[in-house]
């Protein structure tokens, strides 16, 4: 089971590694990702580039299910990876996330 | 052997926007002061209460002033009203413009959009053709070919700046804009910046202020009296000087094609009746590092950031005393610009050590 989980989930580190209402930037293969971590405790994950300048969103705002992108601005839903409007105006990518025994596992590919 | 000579071509398409691609000054990593991201996150925070007491405050005012112009109009008391009047409309409109375009004044998101409309029409800045130019000034700041809000290039045109008090050059251009807009034809150098899913709505709000325009110049002939317009578009003229005032501040005579905005610009202290008008946009350093602090909080960013920072300017005198010289010294010297000094404790930029400020035809 746990190969398994292995072969499909990506350990992106301990849930303690992002504190409530933040996010941070997570690489793997080559690809950059973004692990939010909400108030009430649920983990999403994105592309980790804003979709209008690749800057990294890791060093933006999160506000309620909103990541601001530091540079200009633009927010992304990331529960949905919905753009929200000007100056982003393409969706981000987003991968299903569970914790298990501690730890942020993120599904890939 | 004589230096090369400087070409001045600021625009979009030319020679320095394909240098400054080359030697790696578009969308650049630009240098970011270090702040603990706890602290940054606190600062960040945003709330609607301030600009919402703001913003009833300002159409309070605009209100009161506009209600006591049309009372006095007629007589000499009527000046001193459509003067307070015009600084609301023609001066505040820019800092609630700049604001709401960032998003960041209100914490709710409509709000931001809304007041970002209403600016965007008081200042004359076809709000998404301008949102689409600020996104870039922010990507590339006084980058020479890359930044379209670059106000003073060089060599500075003294008469240019001098009508600027009252957008006498920069009012009637939007105005072609806007028109321009209305029949759906956007610039080249606009078709950079604009996404194509956005030009549809660059025409429709062009069409709208066209007819918002129209019904106010219909009514004005209709009752013979440019009384409706002294509430409508003729502020946007005769209430901008605090603005250019405030805005000349922010970049003008410092250095072009660096990626430090320590160098390229200013905090200037301001009195609260300015910092109001304003809405704290004379931290300019801290709001370009980082964009994401709301305007209430760029005071505390400040603080937390002045060790690596220059050092703030004491007042617009101040900052005066340094621009005006040194705009017209650039005006006789176009390669000449005011280095800013950081201070021992300041972390080196990319720029330095052993940084050579580019002129504009040389991007780095």
């Amino acid at each position: 089971m746990s190969d398994q989980l292995n072969e499909t989930w990506v350990d992106a580190g301990h849930v303690d590694d992002i504190e409530k209402e933040d996010v941070i930037r997570f690489d793997h293969g080559g690809r950059t990702f973004a692990i939010y971590r909400t108030a009430d405790d649920k983990y999403y994950a994105t592309d980790g580039l804003c979709t209008h300048e690749k800057v990294h969103l890791a060093n933006g705002f999160v506000m309620d299910h909103i990541i601001e992108c530091p540079k200009h601005n633009g927010r992304f839903d990331f529960t949905t990876g919905k753009a929200q409007g000007a100056p982003v105006c393409v969706n981000l990518s987003t991968y299903p996330v569970r914790t298990d025994a501690g730890r942020i596992l993120i599904r890939l590919g | 052997m004589s230096a090369p000579a400087i070409e001045f071509d600021y625009s979009l398409l030319g020679k320095n926007a394909k240098l400054a691609e080359e030697r790696g000054l578009a969308s650049a990593d630009w240098y970011s002061s270090p702040i603990p991201r706890k602290r940054l996150k606190e600062l960040m925070q945003r709330r609607d209460s301030s600009a919402i007491r703001d913003t009833l405050l300002w159409f309070g005012l605009l209100g009161l002033t506009g209600y006591l112009g049309y009372h006095f109009w007629g007589t000499w008391w009527c000046v001193p009203c459509f003067i307070a009047y015009g600084l609301l409309y023609g001066t505040a409109s820019d800092s609630r413009w700049h604001e709401c375009g960032h998003r960041t004044a209100f914490r709710t998101a409509w709000m931001n959009d809304v007041v970002y409309e209403i600016a965007s029409f008081m200042v004359i800045r076809e709000s998404t053709s301008w949102r689409w130019s600020h996104t870039r000034h922010h990507t590339d700041t006084i980058i020479v070919g890359r930044d379209p809000e670059i106000a003073v290039p060089r060599p500075p045109d003294l008469v240019g700046i001098a009508m600027a008090f009252f957008i006498l050059k920069s009012g009637p251009k939007e105005f072609k804009r806007i028109a321009r807009h209305c029949f759906g034809s956007l610039t080249p150098e606009e078709k950079l910046y604009v996404p194509e899913s956005e030009w549809p709505r660059v025409v429709r709000i062009a069409r709208i202020w066209a007819l918002i325009y129209a019904g106010v110049i219909a009514w004005a002939i209709a009752i013979r009296s440019i009384l409706p317009l002294m509430f409508i578009g003729l502020p946007s003229f005769y209430g901008a000087w605090l603005m250019v005032v405030f805005g000349l501040t922010q970049h003008a005579g410092l250095a072009e094609n660096v990626l430090d905005h320590r160098l390229n610009s200013r905090t200037v202290y301001m009195n609260p009746v300015f910092r109001f008008l304003y809405w704290n946009m004379n931290y300019h350093v801290e709001h370009h590092m980082f964009p994401m602090v709301p305007n209430y909080n760029l005071p505390a960013l400040h603080a937390e950031l002045k060790a690596d920072m220059p050092k703030p300017y004491n007042g617009i005198w101040e900052a005066y005393r340094e621009i005006i010289p040194a705009l017209w010294k650039q005006s006789k010297d176009p390669a000449f610009f005011v280095r800013r000094e950081l201070p021992p404790t300041a972390k080196s930029g990319p720029n330095d050590p052993g940084f050579t400020y580019a002129r504009p035809a040389e991007p780095l």
